[in-house]
């Protein structure tokens, strides 16, 4: 059984949603263009996850098996609903910019994976911390990107100027292609690159060897 | 409960009906309660829309120079429902629930234009459409902003276009929804590339619309450079979509009987 720290800490960096189980990556391409976004939708993912897999989980001994993943998408559901009409109440632009990826966190991975994978098995206080954990995991790696991206891409952290853009009298040539969603590809493909040196054991087994060449003659 | 069966007809329905029931409740108190700041918050940014269109608000801000309020600023304003059929102000029983772009999607409310109309590429028009006019303290008319839209690269551009009292002279041009080419297309938002439309007539000495996007400018001389605003680099598609657009919401379809009564009348 695993320890509560180990519940709240491991998928942080040991068993990263994005980074090891490559789940929830549309989101992290569309909202990291800039770090406001990026924050919200993060605060918003750790709410619902949070609190869907305490939901579920308080729910786990009466849901029959035959329609546990409708209750559990049906309480996802519910809850980015919620969350999609506080963000209009209280952060009008931002929920603006953020549009349909609010509503999106629904089909998220990283939410009904930990629903179906944690929570139907664990207590309401272990799975809050599961979900919290891994939340917290799809958040590093997205505000890392927005990081990246939104300085280059704009010049601006925060919309707070870093660095002056030629356009605006300074002296940065914004690269346009960070304003597009294939840069994340590229900077989370650095990510995951960077994790798996470090932690090695994260590195793929590979599925089949490369067979060595060998001359006409000796194929047949 | 020792007779209960998790996996019973019973328990199925019991619980399919119990988790709809409660989470209906949430879902729906949720946007019972939330709504009138939803409403507040959409005039906020529909009005803040129309000023930074005008020029009346300072890129990055929510106050202008004086420290005025999008609300105060916005009192200076009236709207106005137009009918763009014969360009007289018409009557709407609820001018501030209207939204013309709903209405050009009912049959009733609105004309299908030819494919030679439709420069803009927009499908169908609104009959009735509104305005927004700023009269200064002797009654002059000051500024006519007016809604704006087109088809661009990937998607339609939606914008406000704002007048001078002289109902030829563009006060700005702004968009608040558009799906172009970050970079590239998307360059209608940059304020340098904006700063140039203050000044611009919209129509030549026949009162066509005259408005022309370029690669280089006419010799500032001549006669032609009053009507050119610069080219966006790299989005000739989103540029030829700004020029349309602009020709068609000032030209006979879109508001030029309007703008032309306005003007016989004043």
């Amino acid at each position: 059984m695993a320890t509560t720290k180990e519940v709240l800490v491991d998928p942080i960096f040991n068993n990263n949603p994005i980074a090891l189980q490559v789940l929830g990556i549309c989101s992290a391409l569309a909202v990291t263009v800039s770090m406001s976004t990026t924050l919200v939708m993060c605060a918003a993912v750790v709410f619902v996850t949070t609190m869907s897999n305490v939901a579920v989980s308080l729910v786990r001994n009466r849901v029959p098996t035959n329609i546990r993943i409708i209750v559990q998408m049906t309480i996802i559901a519910s809850l980015v609903i919620v969350v999609d009409e506080v963000l209009k109440a209280v952060a009008y632009d931002i929920s603006k910019s953020l549009s349909v990826f609010v509503g999106l966190i629904i089909t998220n991975c990283i939410v009904m994976g930990r629903a179906e994978a944690f929570a139907m098995q664990n207590g309401p206080l272990m799975s809050a911390l599961d979900g919290l954990g891994n939340a917290l995991g799809y958040s590093v790696i997205l505000i890392g990107v927005a990081l990246i991206r939104e300085p280059l891409g704009s010049g601006t952290l925060l919309g707070f100027e870093i660095l002056p853009r030629v356009m605006d009298g300074g002296w940065y040539h914004a690269n346009g292609m960070m304003l597009l969603a294939p840069s994340a590809f590229f900077i989370i493909g650095l990510f995951i690159w960077a994790i798996r040196s470090w932690k090695k054991g994260q590195v793929e087994e590979s599925e089949y060897e490369i067979a060595p060449n060998v001359q006409y003659g000796e194929a047949i | 409960m020792p007779d209960f069966d998790k996996e019973g007809l019973r328990n199925v329905l019991l619980v399919a009906v119990s988790v709809c029931l409660v989470c209906s409740v949430i879902v729906s108190s949720a946007a019972v309660i939330l709504k009138p700041r939803q409403l507040i918050n959409q005039e906020l940014d529909e009005k803040q829309n129309i000023l930074r269109a005008a020029g009346m608000l300072p890129q990055g801000s929510n106050q202008d120079m004086q420290g005025r309020g999008i609300d105060e600023l916005f009192d200076q304003f009236t709207v106005h429902a137009v009918d763009l059929e014969t360009g007289q102000f018409a009557e709407l029983d609820e001018i501030d629930a209207y939204d013309p772009i709903k209405a050009a999607k009912q049959a009733s409310r609105s004309r299908e234009l030819s494919a030679d109309e439709d420069i803009a590429t927009i499908g169908r028009r609104e009959n009735v459409s509104l305005v927004y006019l700023r009269r200064d303290s002797d009654g002059v008319l000051d500024k006519v902003v007016i809604p704006v839209r087109g088809y661009g690269l990937w998607g339609t551009l939606y914008g406000y276009l704002a007048l001078e009292g002289d109902l030829n002279t563009v006060a700005g041009l702004g968009f608040y929804s558009q799906k172009e080419t970050p970079g590239l297309g998307g360059e209608v938002d940059n304020p340098s590339w904006k700063g140039q439309w203050p000044g611009v007539e919209l129509f030549n000495a026949a009162g066509q619309p005259a408005v022309r996007l370029v690669k280089s400018r006419s010799p500032s001389a001549s006669a032609a450079a009053v009507h050119e605003v610069d080219a966006l680099a790299g989005a000739t598609l989103t540029t030829r979509g700004v020029e349309n657009l602009v020709r068609f919401w000032t030209g006979e379809l879109g508001f030029g009987p309007f703008l032309a009564s306005l003007k016989a009348n004043s």
